[in-house]
């Protein structure tokens, strides 16, 4: 077997990051939709931990630092105007949210 | 061992990955990606990046998962109802997904395959970093974080005058 | 000998250490809550040498009750493990586990001596140390807002919520309560903190230092959900909250977690406070008897100060839950954050020795 070098680490943030995205195009429901992009984000963060690690310099985990940070306060927003949606209209589901559409 | 361990944690990762998308039991999904988040430790500490491995159990599964399944058992959001089969957005989910697969296997392909440098992630070496070239980004960020705070409390209030 | 084999006798030892003294820490909780209440408390079995012919044994400690943790056990284990046909199944049984699990793993970075026969007594001397603890204690959360959810009743979903929310909150106040200990030592690693203090004083004799170590100690109150921050279970309230509706073992197993959880908080505040395993006039290092010697000294300190947890529950009333939330954000985060400030101080006007 080929020893793990870059690539792979790069295949697998890759794969994690299209599950994210086949999550928020598949999944109707906010919530789970939140956590697909959280994949996502995961998805970058292990790239750039790999880059990091294979280029001898430690700004990509400054980097990773910052997108966890982000994230935190991404998910305490998204997830206090999910529940205001909750409260007005009773359904977190996307496909019901359409009063904006023309 | 170090190559055992990158297959273990990825499969299990990508598995549990997999499941986050598919359990129409929103609870069963945070759980999977608690346990998604657990491996990604892994693979973290695989790469020498110890604090971040820490930080992502701290902040992640520690924190932001547990935000998740508060809201969950809040809003008390029963199983979805089987729903039909959409085929459409079903199959546009997996084409998105493997054209970027594709994409990123075109990039991956001709990638020089060098070994690993030795640097270790501590918790010293990012924090020299943090403190002295990412000063300022630090800074904004406590800054972002504040703002969050302040935007849910407003959000959370019942009436917004 | 082998590092592996060594590394299993260290775990063994250990969950196995922790263990024992958690069962008779709820025997000292039940005596000492007999004492403050002017009871008996349990005072009947003892351990058994010898069953004579006509079923009397002969018993040593009846008087203390020595044997009571024993036939605890027998019990929890025997009794009918009833499950109610509501709940939802897995996450039931996955709840009890995933409240102990992560109350026995942090233990994996704690020190709990010196060295022995050249062995350090550390599990895992990770460079990352207390944030390793904090980050598995935080796991211990799942148990209880799951149990709770998966329960499908009313007050054990109360509990679940509120034990969700409260430990999030504290487990902030609790990281940075420790944070001025860290800047004055300069290194993450426990065993560099109790080297540390070793060399100079106990990090509890810094004035500065007050102020953290009793946000510190409050704050493992709420995150051991002990009284008077025991909210998540609050009987009167709740009917017992997130584990109403469990029987048996699996509610063995979150009675023992809470007291182990509260085992861990008191050896993480001997470890941070209180000087681990260092003793004055007993020579830091040295052959197998200081070893032993700084082990014992380790425990002794860690049940002195579980006794203080148990002291304090039986004194103190619960406080509300709004005064809980208001107490952890608005009273503690801001004298946490004074502390680092203070600290920083200190360590800039050089009072701090390093």
């Amino acid at each position: 077997m080929i020893p793990v070098v870059l690539p792979h680490y790069l295949v697998v943030s890759a794969a994690l990051f299209s599950l994210g995205l086949a999550g928020v195009i598949i999944r109707r429901n906010a919530l789970v939709i939140f956590m697909s992009l959280e994949l996502m984000l995961n998805a970058a963060n292990l790239a750039l931990a790999a880059f990091s690690r294979y280029n001898g310099s430690l700004h990509g985990h400054v980097l990773v630092f910052f997108i966890i940070t982000v994230a935190a306060a991404e998910v305490a927003v998204g997830l206090a105007i999910i529940v205001a949606l909750f409260r007005r209209r009773k359904s977190v589901n996307v496909d019901e949210l359409t009063s904006m559409r023309l | 061992m170090h190559d055992q361990l990158f297959w273990f944690f990825s499969i299990a990762m990508l598995l549990s990955g997999l499941l986050v998308i598919l359990s129409r039991n929103p609870v069963n999904s945070a759980m999977f990606l608690v346990v998604a988040m657990c491996f990604m430790a892994g693979l973290f500490v695989l790469l020498e990046a110890h604090f971040l491995a820490i930080i992502q159990i701290l902040v992640y599964a520690g924190a932001v998962m547990v935000l998740f399944l508060f809201v969950i058992m809040f809003l008390d959001l029963k199983a979805e109802r089987r729903r039909r089969f959409r085929i459409l957005t079903f199959g546009g989910g997996i084409i998105v997904a493997a054209a970027f697969m594709v994409k990123v296997h075109d990039v991956v392909e001709d990638m020089p395959l060098v070994a690993a440098k030795g640097v270790a992630g501590t918790t010293e070496a990012v924090g020299r970093l943090l403190f002295t070239r990412y000063l300022l980004p630090f800074e904004v960020a406590s800054l972002l974080l504040l703002v969050a705070v302040v935007g849910v409390v407003l959000l959370s209030k019942r009436d917004l005058k | 000998m082998d590092p592996i084999l060594i590394h299993l006798i260290k775990i063994v030892g250990v969950v196995g250490v922790l263990l024992f003294i958690c069962a008779y820490i709820v025997l000292a909780e039940r005596r000492i809550c007999a004492f403050i209440q002017d009871r008996l408390g349990p005072n009947r079995v003892g351990i058994p040498l010898w069953i004579r012919k006509d079923g009397s044994a002969i018993q040593i400690g009846a008087r203390w009750a020595l044997g009571q943790p024993i036939i605890d056990a027998l019990k929890a284990i025997f009794k009918e493990d009833f499950v109610p046909g509501h709940v939802n199944k897995f996450y039931f049984w996955l709840g009890p586990m995933l409240v102990m699990a992560p109350a026995l793993m942090v233990w994996a970075a704690i020190p709990f001596g010196s060295t022995l026969c050249g062995v350090p007594m550390i599990i895992a001397d990770v460079n990352v140390g207390i944030l390793l603890v904090f980050a598995l204690a935080s796991l211990g959360v799942y148990g209880i807002v799951l149990g709770g959810w998966a329960s499908n009743s009313k007050y054990p979903f109360l509990g679940g919520i509120r034990g969700s929310a409260q430990l999030i909150s504290y487990e902030l106040c609790l990281g940075l309560s420790v944070i001025p200990l860290f800047m004055q030592v300069g290194s993450l690693r426990l065993t560099e903190v109790v080297r540390w203090q070793t060399e100079h004083l106990w990090l509890v004799c810094y004035p500065w230092n007050w102020l953290p170590a009793i946000i510190y100690v409050a704050s493992s109150f709420a995150e051991t959900n002990r009284a008077p921050f025991d909210l998540p279970e609050a009987e009167q309230e709740l009917a017992g909250g997130y584990n109403t509706e469990y029987s048996s073992m699996k509610f063995a197993m979150f009675f023992l977690a809470e007291y182990a959880n509260m085992i861990t908080a008191s050896a993480l505040m001997v470890v941070l406070f209180l000087g681990g395993w260092h003793l004055p006039f007993v020579p830091v290092s040295g052959g197998i008897a200081v070893g032993v010697a700084h082990i014992c000294i380790f425990l002794a300190k860690v049940c002195a100060l579980a006794l203080v947890f148990i002291w304090v529950r039986w004194t103190v009333p619960r406080v509300r839950y709004d005064q809980l939330m208001g107490l952890g954000w608005k009273v503690f985060l801001p004298l946490a954050l004074a502390g680092v400030l203070i600290t920083g101080l200190a360590i800039v006007a050089g009072w701090s020795p390093s």
